[in-house]
């Protein structure tokens, strides 16, 4: 939440800086955010409502719960949890904090919050609006491969 | 009327799954629902001065400066100082990528602008505090040491992969 006060703040400050020294650029600069909030806007919904239902018939919660034993079928079984699921980091660190009681390896917790940050399918259509298909797609790839070698790595290096 | 529907064709699948699921299992629709809301206010609460930053940032500085700090001749420099960016900045991910654009638009390389994203998503001084919390600090350690490369290497990989022409350029209204 303070996060979002010093956001707002800051932005305001800006935009009066902006507005002071230059009124005719600062309109400019108000138009190319709306005109983006509006193109974006069809993305954002969709955004919205599929993490939505996600989250309302698979919350990770129940998904962590699947997980039985260390092993690839888990670890794979955490990346994907990671990959879908979308929560903000202190939930992320107490799920991972469960699956640990659970019996999780380090590695498949290094997997779990790896693909957790570095990959955000539901975010994709917006990263696509911004920086083109091929180059979201790709990223969201990249990522994902390397998040679960971090996490393999992990496994190998932790005891 | 068909063509100005389909941007929204995810968003309207959607909604008709929700509408289905509500004769079905009202207590998902009711959750799934409000979740979409509560995710709309979260948005809302982040991305408008973002994106009006996004815009004084479009006009005010320079090009020169950016091409010349994460441009195509900034080397390890650059990478170094993309990586900076993104630790810097707080919030989740989808508020980098009008960020991205801007920088990318400015003339920073691409492989600069993966890097900057990598580096928002997962290492933020907060979340590695916490994470150590939870975890242990070996953990959050090995974790960082091995996902700085992956980021520098994702960086490569994406510069090697996708054209520049790839990239929307704002001019088209974005």
């Amino acid at each position: 939440m303070s996060f979002n006060v010093v956001l707002f703040a800051l932005t305001l400050v800006a935009l009066g800086i902006s507005y002071w020294k230059d009124r005719e650029r600062t309109r400019r600069a108000l138009q190319i955010s709306l005109r983006s909030l509006l193109s974006l806007t069809p993305s954002l919904l969709g955004m919205t409502v599929v993490i939505g239902l996600i989250m309302a018939l698979i919350p990770p919660e129940r998904m962590v719960a699947l997980f039985r034993a260390d092993g690839p079928a888990g670890f794979f079984l955490i990346s994907a949890v990671g990959t879908i699921a979308t929560v903000p980091a202190p939930v992320a660190f107490s799920l991972a904090g469960s699956l640990h009681e659970l019996g999780a390896g380090l590695g498949a917790l290094g997997a779990f919050i790896s693909t957790l940050t570095m990959v955000g399918i539901v975010s994709i259509p917006m990263e696509i609006e911004f920086l083109g298909r091929r180059f979201a797609l790709l990223r969201e790839t990249v990522s994902f491969v390397l998040a679960v070698a971090i996490g393999g790595l992990m496994g190998v290096i932790l005891p | 009327m068909i063509q100005r529907l389909k941007p929204y064709s995810l968003f309207l699948a959607v909604a008709i799954i929700n509408l289905v699921l509500a004769f079905v299992e009202p207590e998902s629709a009711r959750l799934s629902a409000t979740n979409a809301i509560s995710f709309v206010g979260e948005i809302l609460a982040v991305l408008p001065p973002v994106l009006v930053l996004m815009g004084l940032f479009d006009v005010w500085v320079p090009r020169q400066m950016v091409e010349y700090s994460i441009g195509p001749g900034s080397g390890l420099r650059g990478a170094l100082l993309a990586m900076l960016l993104g630790t810097a900045a707080a919030g989740p991910l989808y508020a980098a990528f009008p960020v991205a654009l801007s920088l990318q638009q400015k003339g920073a390389r691409l492989a600069n602008i993966a890097i900057f994203l990598g580096t928002w998503a997962t290492i933020k001084i907060p979340m590695l505090l916490m994470e150590s919390s939870f975890l242990g600090w070996r953990f959050s350690l090995v974790r960082l040491a091995l996902t700085v490369p992956a980021i520098l290497l994702s960086g490569i990989l994406l510069e090697r992969w996708v054209p520049a022409a790839a990239i929307p350029a704002r001019s088209e209204g974005r």
